[in-house]
């Protein structure tokens, strides 16, 4: 070795290691802001800054440094801001579209504008690399704007019949304080909504510099409100009464809460929460390029993100090379600084996270993890983590199955397909999925499979305005971006008309107690003239005893006895729910196929016209015909919208598509109305069978009978077994059970308030997507319910990122 | 502060050359090369990665190194080179290395990168410099001429004192997928080489596809290429960040299966400073910081040497300089 011993200067030094060296953007222009408001914050409500009340710190989380005392909002704070916003409503509702789409123009020109100081302040505030904070997270609340100023000009054209549900309530997490605060208010304003959103308490700075562009854009006060604090603030927002919808993103945990708290309340509701979103490798896939799709999968933002694809599946026959390569590549990622040009993994938001995160690796670790991490000094500094790979682990460990929501990958590997999809599939979450196959057919095939609401194929972590964004199963519901987003802040016109449903109305109400005193036996004709019919439940294709081993009478309007069922009991709603999840293939079959089955329905229910009039006249003592034939035609109608309702390829600015697929929601409850014992059920089952979905079926307590003689009808119509089920009983009772049931996706309630409320705050355990009628009338014989009204609450929004290039 | 410096030249004295190795189609056919994501990569290396300060002199400084100051035109004569090689000697004005204060370090272009004709010139014209002399050859830019004409072309060309001789391949034979024929013209290319280091230059910008582009890499370097350059500098798509990360990847994976280092040139179209740290902070990233010594990475530039002048002026001084202020190259 040829060495010698000479002085040498700095630059000679660095011409031989090639270091990298301190690349700091400058904090001055954002602390000139802090100091521009004596780093102290009030509340912006009514146009106006609030004088600070009682008030926490928000610290820079690199330096642990305090960057400006903010203002811990009170009820009444809350309160304030609702009535401002309340009263602005009025008129920014009324304003024309192209009047509410040019203040959102002018609100993403400001944004634009002042880029790099919301850039620098949400990287001081927020502890992310100014890489993120400058080049995606503020670009994309600019064109978030941007992209919703024009659905505020297109607004009626595009959504007919619609209108905003008022004062919405919007509380947002730290991770992407800004760019949540622009998913959340821009949607919301361009529907003509008005709006009082929380940001997280550790990260308010961006959201009130936001607030004074909205002020300098002239937005008229009241319509944007920001109120900060903490969780109690978030409470106050949630809990109050003048309050039409709650958009909430943050974790899965608190989600439930809010579902809970909100529950019977008809508030709207838009849920975004946690995940544990796989990544998927198999071994045709660029595996270069699939490592380092993982950086920005995992180690964007320290991790925090909730759709970050923080499950590795990689196919066993490539896993040792790829896990040698990335931890190769985990040695280059550069921690430290935020403001530093040339970090890739910043500060973590709060100790109380690092803390967190740490407790969850020693857990995962005496459950027999083994944790990497690269060679290499942290900066000083008490949020700074390590990239983290996690090996010799199963779905078992607790860092496979609890969201870590830091920088830290688990492993896993798989052997086919198949197995690829279960693995991928075993989690509460889904959120978010990426697949990684140089094969489109293999991808195309996988990317339907998976229970999430994003799928990026050969990338990761894409976001656009126009294509929408959100989860199935416990990662949330309602959708944010694009058409989706936007219906997601509005409702339909007529809802607000709807009267409450009576008891003697003919849209009566599940939970009715039904009268169970016969007045001797009945003198139907279908009683007396043949043999003895006994309804049994409908489970898997097969009539099933109940469980109970106990039956109720059917009575018509006299009390005179005209028939009789099982009552149903928990085990028939978990017998019927294990045969609807096995018959999910009915969620795959061609809509076509969905189609002809549906039209056949159709067809042997109106050839059987009849006996179902005479039947319905039996329970009820009205006419049946009418209802049957409109049965009939519904039937018809959705059997037509089984190949119709479809999705959308959104084209996002890269050289990509984004496939818009409507999919079912899976395994449906459906709780049917009193009244129209036929079509009641019928208005309900059409369009979730049409979607693909399997639906347990409560029908209507006091009259069931209509429903347990479609059992021949749906067998003569090739209804595969398992696709619907029948349950018969107590209407709340069951709906009881189906709503804590977690292999239940989504449930439809027509009953009275105070059930309409148990069943929502049930549904919180998984946190189903639900559909009630609150005690009101609706009148499901309306045609305006044979279209998309129930197709959209069937479905949800699945989108396929896909891009291209030879 | 004193500190125990390695010679520059080290590496380079135990780099082991490609001795070359059998034709492995089966390697070739796994080759998977997602063009989007490559793309991402490579349009974040710049916002990821950046030097300032003393930081982005010395990268400048090591980007000098790592030029092959080129002339290749067709109306080149004696004294044209001659200059470009007086340049070569000098690539900085003294004033300017005065003030970096390094004068310990050896601050010259890699190579200087002529046609054959001017071989002879270059040599006399950097005799004593150390730098060498690279010769393109083989029918550059097209390589479309007999092979018995291209192997003669090399072994005039390192007859003429060319210590490094960067072949074009015929694209046609990649659009094909004819390997073996790839793969026996380069070995026939590298043995009529003798000693003198092999750059096999792929045209990327006529193979169409970012695969076609990691197939001719792989089978150039199975063949015993030294380096592999991107373009001719001709071609109407040159050097870009995305062809780079692709060919680096083949160089990282040869690497992996072989333990043979293999040298990357992109070239044509890298005239800016900036252009230079965001290639060189794609070696650093991709293939660590040994890759970026002359014997595993050089610049296919000329004009670039006058930027990055103009750069290391601007840093020591903070005011802007202009090129008519540096010695042409």
């Amino acid at each position: 070795m040829r060495a010698e011993e000479i002085e040498m200067n700095k630059i000679a030094q660095i011409f031989q290691s090639l270091d990298y060296g301190p690349a700091p953007e400058g904090p001055d222009q954002a602390n000139a802001w802090l100091d521009s408001h004596g780093r102290k914050f009030g509340h912006f409500i009514d146009g106006k800054w609030t004088k600070p009340g009682k008030t926490f710190a928000s610290d820079n989380p690199a330096t642990s440094q305090k960057l400006a005392d903010i203002t811990d909002g009170t009820a009444a704070d809350v309160d304030k801001a609702v009535k401002a916003a309340r009263s602005a409503f009025k008129s920014w509702s009324a304003l024309s579209g192209y009047e509410r789409g040019k203040y959102l123009y002018a609100i993403a020109r400001a944004i634009q504008k002042h880029s790099r100081l919301f850039a620098v302040l949400e990287t001081m505030d927020n502890g992310k690399p100014i890489r993120e904070s400058r080049d995606i997270d503020i670009p994309l609340v600019a064109r978030h704007f941007y992209h919703h100023a024009g659905w505020a000009q297109h607004l009626s054209r595009e959504f007919p019949d619609a209108v905003p549900y008022g004062v919405c309530g919007q509380i947002i997490p730290w991770n992407f304080p800004l760019l949540m605060l622009a998913w959340k208010i821009a949607p919301a304003l361009a529907a003509g909504n008005t709006v009082v959103l929380k940001p997280a308490e550790f990260t308010s700075l961006t959201a009130l510099l936001f607030a004074e562009i909205c002020e300098r854009a002239g937005l008229p006060k009241g319509v944007v409100n920001i109120v900060t604090g903490e969780g109690d603030t978030g409470a106050a927002i949630v809990n109050h009464p003048d309050i039409d919808k709650i958009a909430f993103t943050g974790s899965t945990e608190v989600g439930k809460i809010i579902r809970q708290a909100t529950a019977g309340s008809g508030k709207g509701l838009s849920l975004e929460l946690g995940g544990k979103s796989p990544y998927i490798v198999f071994e045709d896939a660029d595996i270069d390029s699939a490592i380092e799709g993982l950086v920005d999968a995992i180690w964007f933002n320290q991790g925090q993100v909730c759709c970050a694809g923080s499950r590795l599946l990689v196919q066993e026959s490539i896993e040792t090379r790829f896990i040698a390569k990335l931890k190769k590549r985990m040695s280059t990622l550069r921690v430290g600084d935020p403001l530093d040009k040339s970090v890739d993994i910043g500060a973590l938001v709060a100790p109380v996270q690092v803390e967190r995160i740490r407790d969850l690796m020693q857990r995962g670790t005496k459950e027999g993890a083994v944790i990497y991490e690269p060679d290499g000094e942290l900066p000083g500094g008490t949020c700074f983590l390590k990239p983290v790979l996690v090996t010799n682990v199963s779905p078992a460990n607790t860092l496979v199955a609890e969201e870590i929501f830091g920088p830290v990958l688990v492993a896993m590997s798989f052997r086919t397909p198949e197995e690829a999809v279960a693995l991928a599939n075993n989690t509460k979450y889904g959120l978010a999925a990426t697949i990684w196959s140089e094969n489109i057919n293999l991808a195309l095939d996988i990317a339907p499979r998976i229970k999430a609401g994003v799928v990026w194929i050969n990338g990761t972590n894409n976001f656009d305005a126009a294509v929408g964004f959100g989860g199935y199963k416990e990662s949330g519901f309602g959708r944010e971006g694009g058409r989706e987003g936007m219906s997601a802040y509005l409702k339909p016109a007529w809802e607000k008309n709807l009267k409450p449903a009576s008891k003697s109305s003919p849209h009566g109400e599940a939970g009715a107690p039904a009268i169970l005193e016969p007045r001797g036996r009945g003198t139907n004709p279908l009683d007396t003239a043949h043999l003895d019919q006994t309804a049994k439940m409908y489970i898997g294709g097969k009539q099933a005893r109940p469980d109970s081993g106990y039956s109720r009478p059917v009575l018509d309007p006299s009390s005179k006895l005209v028939g009789e069922v099982g009552v149903g009991n928990r085990k028939d709603i978990r017998n019927a729910v294990e045969a609807a999840r096995a018959a999910s293939g009915w969620s795959t079959s061609a809509a076509h196929t969905r189609a002809q089955i549906l039209y056949f329905l159709a067809e042997n229910l109106d050839y059987r016209r009849d006996e179902f009039a005479a039947r319905l006249k039996a329970q009820t003592g009205q006419d049946g015909a009418e209802e049957v034939a409109l049965s009939v035609e519904r039937l018809f109608a959705f059997a037509g919208w089984a190949d119709k309702y479809d999705g959308a390829i959104h084209n996002p600015p890269q050289r990509m598509v984004a496939a818009a697929m409507v999919e079912p929601l899976g395994v449906m409850g459906i709780v049917a109305p009193q009244s129209r014992p036929l079509l009641g059920s019928i208005a309900l089952l059409a369009p979730a069978l049409a979607m693909g979905n399997t639906v347990v079926l409560v029908p209507s307590a006091n009259s069931p009978l209509s429903v347990t003689d479609l059992y021949q009808v749906l067998e003569t119509s090739d209804v595969p077994s398992g696709v619907v089920n029948i349950v018969t009983g107590d209407g709340v009772t069951l709906a009881k059970t189906l709503a804590e049931h977690d292999g239940v996706d989504a449930l439809w309630f027509a009953g009275t308030a105070e059930a309409s409320a148990m069943v929502e705050r049930a549904s919180a355990g998984n946190v189903k997507q639900t559909w009630t009628t609150r005690g009101l009338a609706y009148d499901l014989a309306d045609r305006r319910f044979e279209g998309d009204y129930f197709l959209a609450k069937a479905t949800q929004v699945k989108n396929v990122w896909i891009p291209y290039g030879a | 502060m004193s500190l125990r410096v390695v010679d520059n030249s080290h590496s380079e004295a135990t780099h082991k050359r490609n001795p070359g190795f059998p034709l492995d189609l089966d390697w070739v056919e796994r080759i998977r090369m997602n063009r989007s994501a490559l793309e991402r990569r490579a349009g974040t290396i710049g916002t990821r990665r950046t030097v300032k300060k003393d930081y982005q002199l010395a990268w400048l400084l090591k980007a000098i190194t790592l030029i092959d100051l080129t002339t290749l035109n067709s109306d080149d004569t004696d004294g044209r080179v001659e200059r470009l090689c007086a340049k070569a000697h000098h690539p900085l004005r003294q004033d300017i290395l005065d003030r970096l204060d390094v004068g310990s370090l050896r601050i010259l272009p890699g190579a200087v990168c002529v046609y054959h004709n001017f071989v002879k010139t270059a040599v006399t014209a950097l005799d004593g410099t150390g730098i060498p002399v690279a010769a393109v050859s083989t029918a550059f830019p097209h390589g479309l001429a007999p092979v018995e004409t291209k192997l003669r072309e090399i072994e005039l060309s390192v007859a003429d004192g060319a210590k490094e001789i960067d072949i074009v391949i015929e694209r046609g034979m990649v659009l094909r997928g004819d390997w073996q024929a790839l793969y026996d013209q380069v070995q026939a290319f590298r043995k009529a080489c003798g000693d003198a280091h092999i750059k096999t230059i792929l045209g990327t910008g006529e193979l169409a596809t970012q695969t076609n582009i990691a197939k001719a890499s792989l089978v150039c370097m199975l063949a015993g290429a030294d380096f592999i350059k991107t373009s001719t500098g001709k071609e109407k798509v040159n050097a870009n960040l995305v062809t780079s990360l692709t060919m680096i990847r083949m160089i990282r994976w040869f690497a992996e299966e072989t333990g043979i280092e293999i040298g990357y040139k992109p070239a044509g179209g890298i005239a800016t400073a900036g252009d230079a740290i965001k290639y060189m902070a794609l070696m650093k990233e991709e293939l660590g910081t040994n890759w970026l010594q002359p014997h595993l990475f050089r610049f296919g530039a000329s004009s670039l040497l006058t930027d990055i002048e103009r750069q290391l002026e601007h840093g020591l001084t903070g005011h802007y300089a202009a090129d008519y202020r540096q010695p042409m190259v």
